[in-house]
């Protein structure tokens, strides 16, 4: 029951993001089935494994070869899947709860929330290139063996 | 050889137009880039280089003519990603032969001058329903769904009329996190609302800049180095922005 309402909420919350950043009207539903996907991902390993970065890393992978695939199907640019897909991903709230904790003279604690969002935003980042550099390999390896 | 210089010209500019529409609505660096080279391949340039930092464009043409340098100044940027479909599809066309010159600048003329985005109800709907969503999805209760979707659309709401006035993005972050805080104070004073913090974390995050930081983290590694920092600043700036909001109504109430 609880798993649904996750499921549900993603796919609204990314659905929504998408009419915020303006993302066209036929990928809206595709950006927030993404978004769910690798938010279902995020939390059954962060719930299992208690290691929101191992959770982060491996739903963002699963977002960006997906959006990869579906941005070679559609000829559309990567970027609309990726930004829909990674928006639950994405630490927003610890880094705020990082800046609250500063603004209010708690420094230890607000550091500690801090370098979250950072290996955690930098999990994402990592992730993205990751996918990238595999996609490109693969690619041109393909080109040779074609040649060949 | 005049004709042929101000045929330069007019590819040059048609390339920097296409690069400060895409830049302007959020598009990657190496996207942008890369569009721009190729476009120029496709005009019939080949030697090109393209330097894109957040805050402006510089581009160049080697050929037998002196060569031609021009730049672009960005001062706003938005996300609308529709803008960079748009862009992306001319640009493919151009590369594909199915475009000419003449006709391309005239596409990303009305495209630069259109304003695309849903209507603006829509996203204040959009901004408080994701406010809801992302306050279940942080574990919060489904009593504060009501709450935390009013606070995320009026804080919407603020940021956007804010910043028709002033024009500085800090200041109107600020505001609109002040009235995010002020209102879910006030819900959970009346009992409207049960956790605080949850309701506060759900309506901020339609300004919250996690996805500015993990695009600064990825140009440093792909090796934008100035256009990760700079955007790394600016992902400071707006977090500092909206904890000083709410700062102020945690440290007086």
């Amino acid at each position: 029951m609880d798993i649904l309402g996750q499921l549900i909420t993603s796919f609204i919350a990314t659905g929504a993001f998408g009419i915020l950043f303006n993302v066209p009207k036929e990928s809206l539903v595709k950006c927030g089935l993404i978004g769910m996907g690798g938010w279902l991902i995020y939390y059954l390993l962060e719930g299992y494994t208690n290691d929101a970065v191992l959770g982060t890393l491996a739903a963002t992978i699963f977002v960006a070869i997906l959006s990869q695939e579906l941005a070679k199907f559609y000829k559309t640019p990567v970027i609309i899947f990726v930004v829909a897909g990674i928006i639950p991903l994405v630490p927003g709230g610890l880094a705020y709860d990082a800046m609250r904790h500063f603004v209010e003279n708690d420094y230890n604690t607000a550091l500690g929330s801090a370098a979250k969002v950072l290996m955690l935003a930098g999990s994402i980042a990592f992730g993205l290139v990751f996918s990238e550099v595999v996609n490109q390999i693969l690619r041109k390896m393909s080109e040779r063996r074609s040649k060949v | 050889m005049g004709n042929q210089v101000e045929q330069a010209n007019e590819i040059i500019d048609v390339c920097l137009l296409a690069g400060k529409i895409m830049l302007q609505s959020g598009g990657e660096t190496y996207r942008v880039e890369d569009t721009m080279m190729r476009m120029a391949a496709a005009f019939g340039i080949k030697h090109s280089h393209s330097y894109v930092t957040p805050t402006g464009i510089i581009f160049s043409s080697e050929g037998p003519d002196p060569s031609i340098t021009k730049i672009v100044r960005i001062l706003e940027r938005t996300t609308d990603l529709k803008k960079v479909a748009l862009v992306n599809s001319i640009s493919r066309k151009i590369c594909s032969g199915d475009l000419t010159l003449v006709e391309a600048k005239k596409e990303l003329m009305e495209i630069d001058s259109r304003d695309l985005s849903f209507p603006f109800p829509i996203q204040v709907v959009a901004a408080s329903l994701a406010s809801g969503c992302f306050m279940i999805m942080f574990n919060g209760v489904w009593n504060d769904f009501i709450p935390s979707m009013i606070t995320g659309g009026a804080g919407y709401l603020g940021f956007v009329y804010f910043h028709r006035f002033v024009s500085i993005r800090f200041f109107s972050e600020f505001l609109a996190s002040f009235i995010i805080g002020l209102l879910a104070f006030i819900f959970v004073k009346l009992g409207m609302g049960q956790q605080l913090d949850k309701i506060i974390i759900g309506s901020v995050m339609s300004l919250v800049p996690g996805l500015l930081v993990t695009n600064a983290i990825r140009d440093l590694m792909a090796g934008h180095l100035v256009s990760g920092l700079s955007k790394g600043a600016e992902a400071f700036l707006t977090a500092f922005a909206i904890g000083a909001g709410i700062a102020v109504i945690l440290r007086f109430f």
